[in-house]
């Protein structure tokens, strides 16, 4: 029981840290490229920890009562980690990407060598 | 189970405070990329936080909930980037 809690406050407090520094960084940061630097990774890493936190907990639950329904609540908290882990990049690409594209330089920026490279 | 469930409540009502810092960015931003960054950052927040309300009233159906609402918040972000990005030029 004791080493549960330590393990449920050290994850919680973990991914809860973190999701706070996402935020304060998308409101602190000058331009896009740094706000989306400091937003997604941070709050994915905030995520994977506080369903970590929720996974064990299931588990502990599942082992001690043997109700299936926490075995459930496990297994889809999995799933929806595996979502979560697999599109935030993905769609943090695609803002990055479409941001250079429509226009959007860094702030203090001089030259664009991107663009100069015309890459397809 | 009242202990359990103050454990995982507190976080979440924390996630829930700083989704409306993120929704600050998301009023203010000066362009329209910096809106998108901070839908996505709402939309991962939200997901996170209905996963930990699942946990702390033992309700799975929140956690469905929290896999189709990723799944599409996704396809909404991959959307309105590729419309920020334009067609083909001409």
């Amino acid at each position: 029981m004791g080493t549960l809690l330590t393990i449920l406050y050290v994850f919680l407090g973990i991914g809860v840290i973190f999701n706070c520094l996402g935020s304060i960084g998308l409101l602190r940061f000058p331009d896009v490229y740094t706000r989306l630097h400091a937003a997604t990774k941070t709050t994915t890493f905030g995520s994977i920890f506080t369903s970590l936190a929720v996974i064990v907990f299931s588990f502990y639950r599942w082992s001690i009562s043997g109700d299936s329904k926490f075995v459930v609540l496990a297994l889809h908290t999995i799933i929806a980690l595996a979502c979560l882990i697999i599109t935030n990049p993905t769609g943090a690409h695609a803002i990055a990407r479409a941001a250079h594209r429509s226009g959007v330089m860094p702030k203090q920026a001089v030259i664009d060598e991107l663009k100069e490279a015309k890459l397809k | 189970m009242s202990e359990f469930f103050k454990i995982f409540i507190i976080p979440g009502g924390l996630l829930l405070v700083f989704m409306l810092l993120s929704l600050i960015r998301l009023i203010l931003g000066p362009t329209v990329p910096d809106r998108i960054v901070a839908l996505d950052t709402i939309n991962t927040l939200v997901v996170a936080g209905m996963i930990l309300v699942g946990a702390a009233y033992e309700e799975v159906i929140y956690i469905d909930v929290a896999i189709v609402y990723a799944l599409l918040s996704y396809i909404g972000t991959l959307y309105v980037a590729k419309y920020l990005e334009g067609g083909p030029k001409k």
